[in-house]
């Protein structure tokens, strides 16, 4: 069983969000890296690009399939986890501990359109 | 649909083991059991085994099988032993692909089996019927009674001798079969190892699973079969090859014997296309980047579309990011530049051969 972090947004897109001041920290969900397996690449955004809430960011490939990656909210990525570049399977290992990028956000309102725990639990058991 | 799908004699093993099953080739399949890098390296390490069961098995016999089998098929079957095996394609007129497939020469006279795609199995078989007017032929598609087991890898023969107790196993040639009682046992495969594929009925095929895997030979899924023929060069039906695609253009040109045979269906085709000059052809392209190239990303020069990958991965046995694409012929040459596009960006590449890996077959 796939887990979850208490305090977190998660988007129906299987991303999740932690919140630091206006910076939205996003990585990808335990349920997600379980879903595409032994991860080999994550192609990441660059720093200022500009992110829009729904819009792909980026993508992670296991060996079989790529699977894009949606940003749950918009603003400017301020930073990304270039330790990924090399250790995709970090995410595989600890899919909370390890976030994909950082993101100034523009609207923070949009965090109310996402899910907590116990809401994404309940729509990933129906998946 | 779901409840279309085809479901081989080995899919309750399948479920019991907890493999992820998906549609290919109208059966339902399995794609992997544990993981694909794990079953992927027991192929290149030790042993692996393949419910290849869908593959579709079509005999054809009778005082006229030698001509037809000739006229239907690329490669050239004149002189073929008794227990040898050919690769080769069907090819229409235009001398794009109907499939490729394997013809075994068969211990009685007159006597072939075509061993084709799953997914091709109703249409190859309206074909040959359709091609067979005026030859005295029997086509007869056995595809339902016969399961089939890939035994792949550096293993394979210890297991096909102790496991299954098929010590002639140890003898065969690669591109040879013999045949017992029950089974069809040839040195062939589709991953680039040694290894043998067995052809049974259902119930052999089951207690031969069973045993096999009592023995500790990894399960493997269709997942990894398709990463282990890709970089051995192993074409792909669908992808490499289609009924767009010619097997000069494939750079499969080896298998059809427009030399040596004077007659076949395509054969005039593919004279037309070698004397005007192939437009395009298949490739390996290596990235330098981690990036995946998949198949239906675009291949760019300059900006401009100059071909399209049709099987990409990062490759497991080598750990690069590699592919194979059909590119316009002025880019195909080998150390051209090229790039590829993957989503929003593109990365640069190089022409490669098509095999990514030393194979490993028995001589």
């Amino acid at each position: 069983m796939a887990k979850t972090v208490e305090g977190l947004y998660y988007s129906e897109s299987h991303e999740w969000v932690k919140v630091d001041g206006n910076v939205a920290i996003v990585g990808i969900t335990d349920f997600a890296q379980h879903a595409m397996g032994d991860l080999s690449y994550v192609d990441m955004p660059e720093v200022d690009d500009e992110v829009e809430a729904g819009e792909e960011f980026g993508a992670v490939e296991s060996v079989k399939a790529a699977s894009d990656l949606f940003a749950p909210v918009s603003g400017t990525v301020v930073e990304v986890n270039e330790e990924l570049e090399d250790a995709p399977e970090l995410l595989n290992e600890d899919a909370f501990a390890n976030w994909i990028m950082k993101v100034e956000m523009s609207d923070p309102a949009e965090l109310e359109k996402l899910m907590d725990a116990a809401a994404y639990e309940a729509m990933c058991a129906n998946e | 649909m779901e409840e279309n799908l085809l479901k081989t004699c080995l899919y309750d093993r399948h479920v019991a083991l907890g493999a992820l099953m998906s549609p290919f080739g109208g059966f339902i399949m399995p794609i992997q059991y544990t993981n694909i890098t794990e079953e992927h390296n027991a192929v290149r390490h030790a042993a692996g085994m393949f419910d290849v069961s869908h593959m579709g098995e079509i005999f054809v016999s009778g005082p006229d099988a030698y001509r037809f089998v000739n006229h239907v098929f690329s490669n050239d079957i004149a002189g073929m032993e008794d227990g040898k095996i050919l690769y080769g394609m069907m090819l229409y007129p235009n001398g794009t692909t109907v499939d490729d497939l394997l013809v075994y020469k068969e211990f009685e006279p007159d006597s072939y089996l075509l061993v084709v795609n799953a997914s091709n199995i109703a249409k190859d078989y309206e074909w040959l019927c359709a091609q067979a007017e005026g030859y005295d032929v029997k086509i007869d598609n056995q595809s339902d009674v016969w399961g089939q087991i890939a035994l792949q890898g550096p293993e394979a023969e210890k297991y096909a001798v102790e496991t299954l107790g098929l010590a002639k196993a140890a003898e065969l040639g690669f591109y040879t079969y013999f045949r017992t009682d029950s089974m069809i046992v040839s040195r062939t495969g589709y991953t680039g190892e040694d290894g043998f594929e067995i052809y049974a009925p259902h119930a052999v095929i089951n207690a031969m699973w069973d045993s096999l895997l009592a023995a500790g030979v990894v399960p493997c899924g269709l997942g990894c079969r398709d990463t282990l023929r890709f970089e051995a060069g192993l074409p792909l039906y669908g992808h490499e090859l289609s009924d767009e695609i010619t097997p000069l253009e494939a750079g499969l040109g080896m298998f059809a014997k427009v030399k040596t045979k004077e007659e076949f269906i395509g054969r005039d085709a593919l004279v037309a296309q070698k004397e005007a000059g192939l437009t395009r052809k298949s490739v390996g392209i290596e990235l330098q980047d981690k990036a995946i190239p998949r198949a239906g990303y675009p291949v760019e020069v300059d900006g401009v579309q100059v071909g399209v990958v049709t099987t990409g991965y990062r490759s497991i046995s080598t750990d690069r990011s590699v592919c194979v694409a059909m590119v316009d012929k002025a880019y195909t040459e080998l150390g051209t530049q090229v790039e590829i596009r993957i989503r929003k960006k593109v990365f640069p590449g190089i022409v490669t051969k098509r095999r990514f890996y030393e194979t490993n077959y028995k001589k």
